[in-house]
């Protein structure tokens, strides 16, 4: 190998050159986020007369505790996480069931459907909130989180099933045939079989459903006005008023509003990089 | 065990037919080979046996049952697929005994048949593993294992040795063999690969473009090939071939070749003057020869020394042919030969119909 054949020297030099490009793409990434939080544990008479500094000379947990107990932020972080929750759930499983269908089976019109679904990608959201606000409005959907949970959905579930459809045709035909013949049904063998194979599918669906929920503002904004069903990117909102923008407290809202999908991609980044195929077939 | 009818079974998508009116008897305990290129539709026939495709026309029956509406998992049978189909998630012991598990067979019915079938297979020590810890060979054994634990009434092999190294692929081969004849069970094994048919084989089964070409043991279809594609598709080095026009000459006929040279037929052929037909000679049965009356002369092409054995390629005007020898013949390339035949060996048949021209009965 050519790497063996390589000096010290040049090794020690193409090491440098892998780490610090990580290191700048790393600062690069996650400098907004050390700002957040920096400004989140700023107290406010210190915002603006310190000048920019890279940590305040006083520190003050003030901006979280207010932020939990003076705003309605708690409630707007569970109207998130039920409808992020809810909507990552149903999408995914309407597109693991749709994409093991791309992915299996040959009838007729499939083509058609794929298309269609590529064609619901090409449109600016903002084209479609007077239409869905027109629909939504004589259900009596609109003001309501089960309003925001069939949106999101009917927005995720095609570039989701894509994703699903993908990971399906991952896992060879042989294996559910193997099963078939094994002794399962073919829904046996898709819960057996197929599905444990599916999970890394599974948790990265769930997790792009998940945030792509989570920090919706759009819709959310659009479609829902009593504080009962505010979900956080909105209710961040609240902390600009007409004469200031309150920045603490948004920033600590918007840092606590980190931590649900942090845990969440914490319990799922098992299933990420997890390469279950290997050694399912020749290799 | 079991005996296999297939009648008048079809099978196509949407206007593409696949098989054509396939009709096959496998008696119980025999050992088919479906050999032939890829494309012929003996992959397809397999998983209409298996249940993974429908039967569009026709019937497949096992012990005189039809079973063309029967899903996989009630037909009895077991499968080792090309890919070996291993679920990666379960160790080699819960691969061995899932369809027994599935079945609810008693715990320790499934322990001794697992451990009776690593036993067979040598696969003592790789229970505990998953398929990605496993070998090529020992991933095939395993799917082989889960074959033969469930005791099915037909074993159904879909080239299964075509991922191995030529080695074990050898090994594989009489390892299958010997496992049949301890088991006897019906199997059908399909295969592009002729010698894995000739060795394995009962009967083989000859398959092209969707029909069957012919059904014969190993060496009839190697000696009295039903046509010009089986004739060159058994046997390796493949038969070489010679066009030309049969002539009436005294009492026999000689053929005519299209180089314009004079080969002498045997006289039993059912023949006709000025019939168009192709010479098929299989390559053991050329030979270099001193310059004789029934010699044609040659242009020496090509060697290959294969230790045991020489392949000379030689050129009969336009016609290339192969000579395969046991000896090591003293000849340059691009040297001047003569080439004759054995008689009594040749194959004859029709340019027109491409089937093999009989002795009249």
């Amino acid at each position: 190998m050519a790497y063996y054949a390589k000096s010290k020297g040049q090794r020690v030099a193409d090491w440098s050159v892998h780490y610090s490009l990580l290191a700048c793409y790393l600062f690069f990434a996650l400098f907004p986020l050390f700002w957040l939080f920096k400004v989140a544990v700023t107290p406010t008479k210190l915002l603006y007369s310190e000048g920019i500094r890279m940590w305040p000379s006083e520190m003050t947990w003030a901006n979280f505790s207010q932020v939990m107990t003076d705003t309605d932020f708690p409630q707007f972080f569970i109207n998130s996480a039920i409808v992020s929750g809810s909507t990552a759930v149903i999408s995914t499983l309407i597109a693991a069931a749709a994409g093991y269908s791309f992915s299996r089976f040959h009838y007729r019109g499939k083509a058609v459907i794929i298309v269609l679904m590529l064609i619901t990608q090409m449109f600016p959201l903002v084209m479609l909130i007077a239409p869905i606000f027109r629909i939504l409005t004589p259900l009596g959907l609109t003001d309501s989180l089960l309003g925001l949970v069939v949106v999101y959905t009917a927005f995720n579930v095609p570039f989701a099933t894509f994703l699903m459809q993908s990971f399906f045709d991952g896992i060879p035909k042989d294996l559910e045939e193997a099963a078939m013949i094994d002794g399962n049904t073919r829904f046996g063998a898709l819960v057996k079989i197929i599905f444990p194979l599916t999970l890394p599918g599974i948790a990265a669906t769930l997790g792009f459903v998940f945030t792509a929920a989570w920090s919706e503002l759009l819709f959310a904004l659009m479609l829902v006005s009593s504080p009962d069903a505010v979900t956080f990117p909105v209710g961040l909102l609240t902390f600009v008023s007409k004469f200031s923008v309150d920045f603490g407290q948004m920033m600590a809202a918007g840092f606590l509003a980190l931590i649900p999908a942090a845990i969440f991609f914490f319990l799922i980044q098992r299933y990420l990089v997890q390469g279950l195929t290997a050694g399912a077939v020749k290799g | 065990m079991a005996s296999i009818q297939i009648t008048e079974a079809t099978k196509s998508y949407g206007n593409t037919a696949v098989l054509h009116g396939i009709d096959l008897n496998i008696q119980d305990g025999e050992f088919i080979v479906l050999v032939g290129p890829s494309g012929c539709g003996k992959s397809t026939l397999l998983r209409m046996i298996a249940g993974l495709e429908e039967v569009t026309s026709g019937s497949i029956s096992i012990n005189e049952r039809i079973i063309n509406d029967l899903p996989p998992r009630d037909r009895d049978i077991a499968m080792v697929f090309q890919s070996y189909a291993l679920y990666p998630h379960m160790s080699v012991e819960e691969n061995i005994s899932y369809a027994m598990t599935l079945r609810k067979s008693p715990k320790e019915k499934i322990a001794s048949a697992v451990n009776g079938v690593s036993n067979i297979l040598g696969l003592n020590g790789l229970l505990e593993r998953r398929p990605k810890a496993l070998s090529g060979g020992q991933r095939q054994r395993v799917a082989m294992g889960r074959a033969i634990v469930r005791d099915p009434q037909a074993f159904l092999f879909d080239e299964p040795l075509s991922n191995l190294d030529a080695r074990l692929r050898e090994q594989m081969r009489s390892e299958i063999r010997k496992l049949h004849r301890k088991l006897n069970a019906t199997s059908i094994y399909v295969t592009h690969d002729q010698i894995e048919a000739m060795t394995m084989a009962d009967r083989i089964v000859a398959m092209h473009d969707g029909y069957i070409q012919q059904v014969g043991t190993p060496l009839e279809i190697y000696d009295k090939p039903a046509n010009v594609f089986v004739a060159s598709f058994i046997g390796s080095p493949a038969m070489n071939f010679i066009r030309g026009t049969a002539s009436a000459s005294g009492e026999g006929y000689h053929l005519q070749t299209d180089q314009g040279h004079q080969i002498i037929l045997p006289k039993s052929l059912d023949l006709k003057d000025r019939m168009d037909v192709i010479l098929g000679v299989r390559p053991e049965h050329l030979m270099i020869v001193e310059e004789g009356p029934a010699s044609l002369p040659a242009t020496v092409d090509l060697i290959e020394p294969m230790g045991l054995s020489t392949l000379v390629h030689v050129r009969v005007g336009q016609d290339s042919l192969k000579i395969f020898t046991l000896d090591r013949p003293d000849i340059a390339e691009g040297t001047q030969v003569h080439v004759s035949y054995i008689k009594e060996k040749l194959h004859m048949f029709d340019a027109r119909t491409e089937m093999r021209l009989e002795s009249p009965v």
